[in-house]
């Protein structure tokens, strides 16, 4: 596996955040493992990975912080070296994104595209487990929002643990940044992050 | 300077019993407050920092706007101030020509002047005032008078720490600046002018210590609690997506940490929003404790001068284990 150290001791903020995430940009899959010497680079390497997606653990190492980063496969058994580990936050193998660009589902009738959304929603809410992620752009906001016919599907997978997100500026565009109703607002760096991490990506054109 | 650390030193000052200083150190209040007369006491505040935008002329009014916010905060009315700046003799002095130039329009649109100031050579350029002010001293405001059942009305968004900090990085959207920018510039004037007009309990304004940290100074001094509803909060633009990129400045990690235990949030609500309250301002908005009954016309009153992004955020509560609590 690709290991990429990235040392980000003596450090001010945010730089440590710029070198992680060019590290992980220059991977593929593998692990990037990053040095900070203070709490607050720590917290914001953490915030960064965990919100791209990423297995992040963290241990303390002579006065550092050792933050090790997985992308794209699991990672292999951790090596039981002096490390301690303070924290972590685990992955399952490959998270499952759903990608809303439009509120109806394939091109033709609109009413058609509705039943056809209503129906993908219906279904994805009753597999198990639901998928990791939706993500939803353009009109696909709407799905998001009060009058949403798919609303109730979205709330239940969002009580199973599914992060519903909607890109900020689609909601101001169309006005409905007050009347969302499901999961939280994102912008196009979280989502682009989303769409090229290590998941599986299904666009719902 | 972190709140912890600046306690810690300010604990070692002696204390001052002079009746004519209405409000000093102890209260760890925005500015001093002394009375002259019957009927006339004056507010004095110092502020000065490190650029926060690129442009010159803009940080010379964010650096005045920020200054002068102590004395609205205070209910007053600022009357001269003095410039303090630190300039590199790297640079050429025509960026300290646009920096002063900033801060003396601003003084002018608050209806002070700037009569003098004082300039050191620094490796770093920093920039403010120390400004004078007056208040009547039966109307001064501070930190210590809220009332459970008072609505706490926060007058500018929050989240220029965390968009200075993605600006640092080159990742903040234009849009977040622009915003940012905007608000760091205005003046709390108008906010404190309806404030005034309306009548209210108590007042600061959010700097440096977030809106947490300054929303517990008013707790503690006026011995009661604060419920704040997250999804009240008014924010910049992409404020908490950017924090969740882990462009969060250290500060408000310390501001966190300074308050602990005394602050409790709701479950559902993740780590970055979380940080959002704790983001250390620049030139912020002003916190007011209104009572119930007023809080309806204080919000018209700011609506109607233009600060638009007023907003009722919470409540003061009777005091309980916590200072603060995030719903």
């Amino acid at each position: 596996m690709v290991k990429k150290e990235v040392d980000c001791r003596g450090l001010a903020c945010p730089q440590p955040v710029l070198n992680t995430r060019k590290a992980l940009e220059e991977i593929t899959a593998g692990q990037v493992i990053v040095t900070v010497d203070n709490a607050v680079a720590r917290e914001n390497v953490t915030m960064f990975a965990s919100n791209a997606g990423y297995p992040v653990q963290v241990a303390e190492k002579e006065g550092n912080f050792v933050i090790t980063i997985t992308k794209g496969e699991a990672p292999e058994k951790a090596p039981d070296n002096a490390a301690k580990p303070v924290a972590q936050s685990t992955g399952e193998a490959r998270p499952l994104i759903y990608f809303f660009t439009s509120n109806l589902l394939g091109q033709g009738a609109p009413e058609l595209g509705m039943t056809l959304m209503k129906s993908l929603c219906t279904t994805l809410a009753e597999t198990d487990p639901p998928p990791d992620k939706l993500i939803f752009l353009n009109t696909g906001v709407f799905l998001t929002c009060t009058n949403s016919p798919v609303l109730q599907y979205l709330q239940k997978m969002a009580e199973r643990g599914t992060d519903i997100i909607s890109c900020g500026t689609c909601l101001e565009y169309y006005r409905i940044k007050d009347s969302l109703q499901v999961g939280r607002i994102s912008n196009m760096y979280e989502i682009n992050e989303a769409l090229r991490g290590p998941g599986k990506v299904i666009t719902v054109p | 300077m972190g709140p912890a650390t600046l306690s810690q030193v300010l604990r070692q000052l002696p204390r001052l019993e002079d009746p004519r200083l209405l409000v000093g150190l102890e209260k760890a209040d925005d500015a001093a407050v002394y009375q002259l007369s019957e009927d006339m006491a004056i507010i004095e505040t110092v502020d000065f920092f490190t650029p926060v935008v690129d442009d010159p002329y803009l940080f010379g009014q964010v650096a005045a706007a920020n200054a002068l916010s102590d004395i609205y905060a205070m209910g007053g009315r600022p009357l001269l101030a003095l410039n303090i700046a630190c300039f590199p003799t790297c640079l050429p002095p025509e960026v300290l020509a646009r920096i002063l130039k900033g801060g003396a329009d601003k003084v002018r649109e608050a209806g002070a002047i700037i009569a003098g100031g004082h300039t050191v050579q620094d490796d770093e350029p920093k920039y403010g005032l120390a400004v004078t002010g007056l208040v009547h001293p039966q109307k001064v405001l501070t930190n210590a008078g809220a009332l459970p059942q008072d609505v706490l009305i926060l007058t500018k968004p929050l989240g220029t720490g965390i968009i200075a900090t993605a600006v640092k990085a080159e990742l903040a959207p234009p849009e977040a600046q622009e915003a940012a920018l905007a608000s760091m510039v205005a003046l709390n004037r108008e906010a404190a002018s309806a404030m005034l007009s309306v009548g209210v309990h108590a007042c600061t304004d959010i700097t440096g210590f977030g809106l947490l940290g300054h929303a517990a100074e008013m707790a503690a001094a006026s011995g009661v609690s604060i419920i704040f509803e997250y999804d009240r909060l008014p924010l910049l633009p992409q404020t908490v997506e950017l924090a969740s990129m882990g462009l969060i400045p250290g500060g408000a990690y310390h501001n966190r940490d300074h308050l602990g235990e005394a602050v409790t949030f709701a479950k559902s609500l993740t780590p970055a929003q979380q940080m959002v309250v704790f983001d250390p301002q620049t030139s912020g908005g002003l916190l007011i404790a209104a009572p119930p009954e007023r809080a309806d016309r204080l919000l018209q009153e700011l609506h109607a001068r233009g600060v638009t992004a007023a907003r009722a955020i919470g409540r003061v509560v009777e005091r309980q284990s916590w200072l603060i609590r995030v719903e």
